[in-house]
């Protein structure tokens, strides 16, 4: 089959590589309709991510149709078509029980490396063999591990681009909203304007916030936020984001704040990661936040940061809170919000591409080109 | 740890014996005098907590697979986990030092922490989810695979 490689720092290219095959009896293969970058890529484009090997098949987030499903699956049927949560989490271990299936034990694969602090999170699609990661959704054909906890059957009335945004960026947004624990009447700030940062604001509207603001560099995308979301935003490269902020809220600073920048392609390119501008939304996050606020931290981010503003946090009592991804439990709900229309993402598919023009789509949303959020491939 | 070992072995009597396999099993036998600047690693009981209550981890006092495989080759212990957590599980390597340092025998290969890590995460896994999830399998380990 064809599929979208990584090739090397800097470099993916479209690949013939062997047919995914059931490896376990709770698996399935799906033949991919619709996937889309993610930003969670961007290190292991640009090389930063030692585990990696060339020729490892890209995407994290997808859709598809059931092709093929093992004996121990129960909810999936052939022809089925499903959206597969970005975190592969087993459904059983105590974590998925609580909830907090992107903590999953038991969602890696094979001899995985342990990371310096030495728990594994759940595992994910399109990352490192070496790190139990799982060969990605950028191809035509791929393997579904839990298939029955992962996988959730998408309405017949939601389209495929809409649909593909409820794999890993809507549910992260949801869940950054969820963590915040945002409620009628709140101030929020998200950092990010990106897919995840859009559906964040778009979830604390939905929670009832009172007010929402959205910080970033890029005057596409925050158009994007005003346009479709209904709330408000501040280019941090014009204003003095700190006082804004206060004066948007009576002087106390957002209740909740959420940090979904991500992580850039830029960096120092060695080893472990060390976050290229220091973490400066994190720092404005937790300068910003009113005295008992909670500030969230969304989405993959590098190993380290420097000058964490300790002395703020502190004196201001604040709650730290953080998720890579959010795995599959909110997917049902959030593809019913779609159903509904209450839950809009197409439009973050600002690139729409065949398969075979990865590595363009790719240069694309790494440079934030041409107004890119999110590029989705058809294989 | 020491205080470990002790509620251990305070659990697992109180447990009964019911919860170690009566066979191989080394219960706690020996407490190791740590020696100032030593690597704790070989000594250093690996654990994971199962999901689990102890009567499904050790059914009738048996180990479960793969740990199975290694009687008579490692220590092991067991105990309620607190909070209805399920059941900790810990192993460590019988005989004493290892022949490398640590990271010297991790580098070869001959690490027993990491092999005994691996042996209880796939224990683990076995118990929880009723299968051991497999890898991806490269193209050059399916060699008969058409691209």
């Amino acid at each position: 089959m064809r599929a979208l490689c990584w090739a090397g720092a800097g470099l993916v290219e479209v690949r013939r590589v062997p047919d995914p095959e059931l490896r376990n009896a709770q698996d399935m293969i799906v033949r991919v309709r619709r996937s889309t970058t993610c930003g969670a890529d961007l290190p292991l484009l640009a090389g930063r991510v030692p585990e990696a090997s060339a020729g490892e098949v890209l995407g994290r987030e997808f859709l598809g149709d059931v092709v093929e499903v093992g004996p121990e699956v129960r909810r999936h049927r052939v022809a089925d078509r499903v959206v597969v949560g970005a975190a592969v989490a087993c459904g059983a271990c105590w974590f998925c029980r609580q909830a907090m299936p992107a903590c999953c034990d038991n969602g890696t694969g094979g001899v995985a490396a342990e990371p310096q602090w030495g728990q594994p999170p759940a595992g994910g699609y399109g990352r490192p063999a070496r790190l139990g990661g799982f060969a990605g959704g950028h191809a035509e054909y791929v393997r579904v591990p839990y298939a029955d906890v992962g996988a959730f059957a998408v309405p017949e009335s939601v389209s495929d681009e809409r649909a593909v945004f409820a794999a890993g960026a809507a549910p992260a947004g949801w869940y950054g909203a969820e963590l915040g624990e945002v409620a009628p009447g709140d101030v929020v700030a998200v950092w990010g304007a990106g897919a995840v940062g859009q559906l964040t604001a778009d979830a604390a509207v939905a929670r009832g916030a009172d007010r929402v603001v959205v910080v970033d560099d890029r005057d596409d995308r925050l158009r994007m936020v005003t346009g479709h979301d209904g709330v408000e935003a501040l280019n941090h490269r014009y204003v003095d984001v700190l006082a804004e902020l206060r004066e948007r809220s009576g002087g106390r600073g957002p209740d909740v704040c959420v940090d979904a920048s991500g992580v850039t392609a830029a960096g120092p390119g060695r080893w472990p990661a060390v976050e290229p501008d220091g973490g400066a939304a994190l720092r404005e996050a937790v300068h910003a936040c009113r005295k008992g606020g909670v500030v969230v931290v969304l989405d993959a981010r590098p190993g380290f940061v420097d000058r964490f503003p300790l002395g703020a946090f502190a004196d201001k009592g604040l709650a730290v809170r953080a998720a890579r991804r959010r795995g599959g439990a909110a997917i049902p709900a959030l593809l019913e919000r779609m159903a509904r229309d209450e839950l809009v993402t197409e439009h973050l598919a600002t690139h729409r591409m065949p398969l075979e023009r990865g590595a363009e789509g790719y240069a694309l949303f790494r440079d934030r080109a041409d107004g890119c959020v999110r590029v989705v491939f058809t294989p | 740890m020491a205080r470990s070992r002790r509620l251990a072995a305070g659990a697992l009597a109180s447990a009964g014996a019911r919860m170690l396999a009566p066979a191989g099993a080394r219960v706690l036998a020996r407490r190791r005098a740590r020696r100032a600047g030593a690597d704790p690693r070989p000594g250093r009981w690996q654990v994971v907590t199962v999901a689990a209550p102890p009567e499904q981890v050790l059914p009738a006092g048996r180990w479960p697979e793969p740990l199975r495989r290694l009687d008579g080759a490692v220590e092991v212990w067991a105990r309620p986990a607190p909070g209805g957590r399920g059941t900790e599980l810990a192993v460590r390597p019988l005989g004493g030092e290892c022949a490398l340092p640590g990271f010297a025998a991790h580098l070869v290969g001959d690490d027993p922490g990491r092999f005994l890590r691996q042996v209880l995460r796939q224990t683990k896994q076995l118990l929880e989810t009723g299968e051991v999830l497999l890898a991806d399998r490269s193209p050059l380990d399916r060699p008969g695979a058409a691209p």
